[in-house]
């Protein structure tokens, strides 16, 4: 069955655990319609965490770690859940994967958890994890849904850690903590950490998006 | 904490920590509903209606039911509920009492259930142990700073609508600039109340 679809992935065709669409998924999800830049998705978090890059490394695992875990399982109740409450369903899957990581990161990095505050607990109304089980899980068997969690997820990790790397870098000189721009010549620009900063270079990150994808960035999947 | 009055938090909400200029909350519905003045004016006030009531709804729950019977980490999926159910009674309210701000709304209502600013405001009440006026103040006064940045950002794109905007940056990139100076403007605020 894997054989007659070309986009097979070469680890899963033996068995066609994505029957053939696992590839595809994973570049749709990470470039091609990648959930922050080209559909705009999720901006929020996106914006708030992004003054430190370590900040975004770990709000970007965070969102893999809730799309994967949302997706999979939204994915295996799929036939059962009646189509009424569906909406109900997939916040309460996604609550849940939200507490399992904000306790975690309460229990073993608690200074991380304070700096994060409020926005992990905002996960759950981030539109791509819910976009991606409206989009994808319901409709998808569980391997594959997985496939589309982890790629949307990494696409949204990559540009967080973009748009965090150069907040840090511009706004205080240092990348996790370590001085890479010399006091000497570079004064650091206080207005990047800052919330003007956050809008300001999402808006060159999107525009840079658009003009290396072309005019016609609102494709189809 | 306790000592700043719930009238400081509410100035303080609406301009030095208005929650989508300061905190980035909101920001989906904000871009894709700020493209028309009217609009955004009643996606404004439903926000503000709801922000204003789920505060309330959620500091009585939060203190009275889950501290109490120790449920805190379940904060979130209970918060969660606490306004979906609440944007269903609205909807269901104007609906029946006024089917023309009903259809006005439209879409919107239901969309205010996953706006992250309604959930927002909630997490930070708890977060910054504000007592029950300062909620109240609080939650109006972060609703209104919402619907006033979404108003602005509304009027400034009808007007950009004649200027020549570079391709790449058409649409949201720009609207993202534009936010970036409005945010620029708000920080002049700066020194007038602060709260954190």
């Amino acid at each position: 069955m894997a054989d007659s679809q070309p986009f097979a992935c070469a680890a899963c065709r033996p068995k066609g655990l994505c029957q053939g669409k696992g590839r595809v998924t994973l570049k749709g999800g990470s470039w091609a319609n990648n959930p922050l830049a080209v559909q705009v998705l999720g901006i929020c978090s996106a914006l708030a965490v992004t003054n430190r890059l370590e900040n975004s490394l770990v709000m970007g695992a965070a969102l893999i770690f809730v799309t994967v875990g949302s997706n999979l399982f939204v994915s295996l109740l799929r036939k059962c859940t009646p189509h009424r409450i569906r909406m109900i369903a997939e916040v309460a899957i996604i609550s849940t994967f939200v507490i399992v990581f904000d306790q975690f990161l309460k229990a073993f990095y608690w200074d991380m958890s304070k700096q994060l505050g409020p926005y992990v607990g905002l996960i759950i109304t981030n539109c791509i994890v819910m976009g991606r089980a409206e989009a994808f899980a319901l409709q998808n068997p569980p391997i594959v849904s997985m496939v589309d969690g982890l790629a949307n997820g990494l696409g949204y990790a990559a540009v967080l850690a973009i748009i965090g790397f150069f907040r840090e870098l511009l706004g205080t000189g240092e990348i996790f903590a370590r001085p890479l721009l010399s006091g000497e010549w570079y004064t650091p620009n206080q207005l990047m950490i800052l919330a003007p900063g956050a809008f300001f270079t999402l808006g060159i990150v999107i525009a840079i998006f658009n003009s290396i994808k072309g005019p016609k960035p609102q494709e189809k999947k | 904490m306790s000592e700043t009055s719930a009238w400081v938090i509410f100035i303080a909400a609406i301009f030095t920590n208005n929650i989508l200029l300061a905190n980035f909350l909101g920001m989906c519905s904000f871009l894709v509903c700020s493209a028309q003045i009217r609009t955004s004016l009643g996606l404004g006030t439903a926000v503000t209606f709801v922000m204003f009531a789920t505060t309330i709804l959620n500091y009585v729950i939060y203190h009275f039911v889950l501290v109490p019977w120790g449920l805190g980490h379940l904060q979130f999926i209970i918060f969660i509920a606490v306004i979906a159910a609440f944007v269903q009674l609205v909807e269901m309210f104007v609906e029946r009492f006024s089917p023309k701000l009903y259809f006005a709304l439209g879409i919107f209502l239901p969309l205010i259930t996953v706006n992250c600013a309604i959930l927002g405001a909630c997490l930070f009440m708890i977060i910054r142990n504000y007592n029950f006026l300062q909620s109240v103040g609080f939650g109006l006064g972060a609703g209104i700073g919402w619907a006033l940045a979404i108003l602005l950002l509304a009027g400034l794109r009808q007007k950009m609508r004649y200027s020549h905007v570079p391709a790449p940056f058409q649409g949201v990139p720009i609207a993202m600039i534009i936010t970036g100076v409005l945010a620029m403007a708000f920080m002049g605020f700066a020194g007038m109340v602060s709260i954190q």
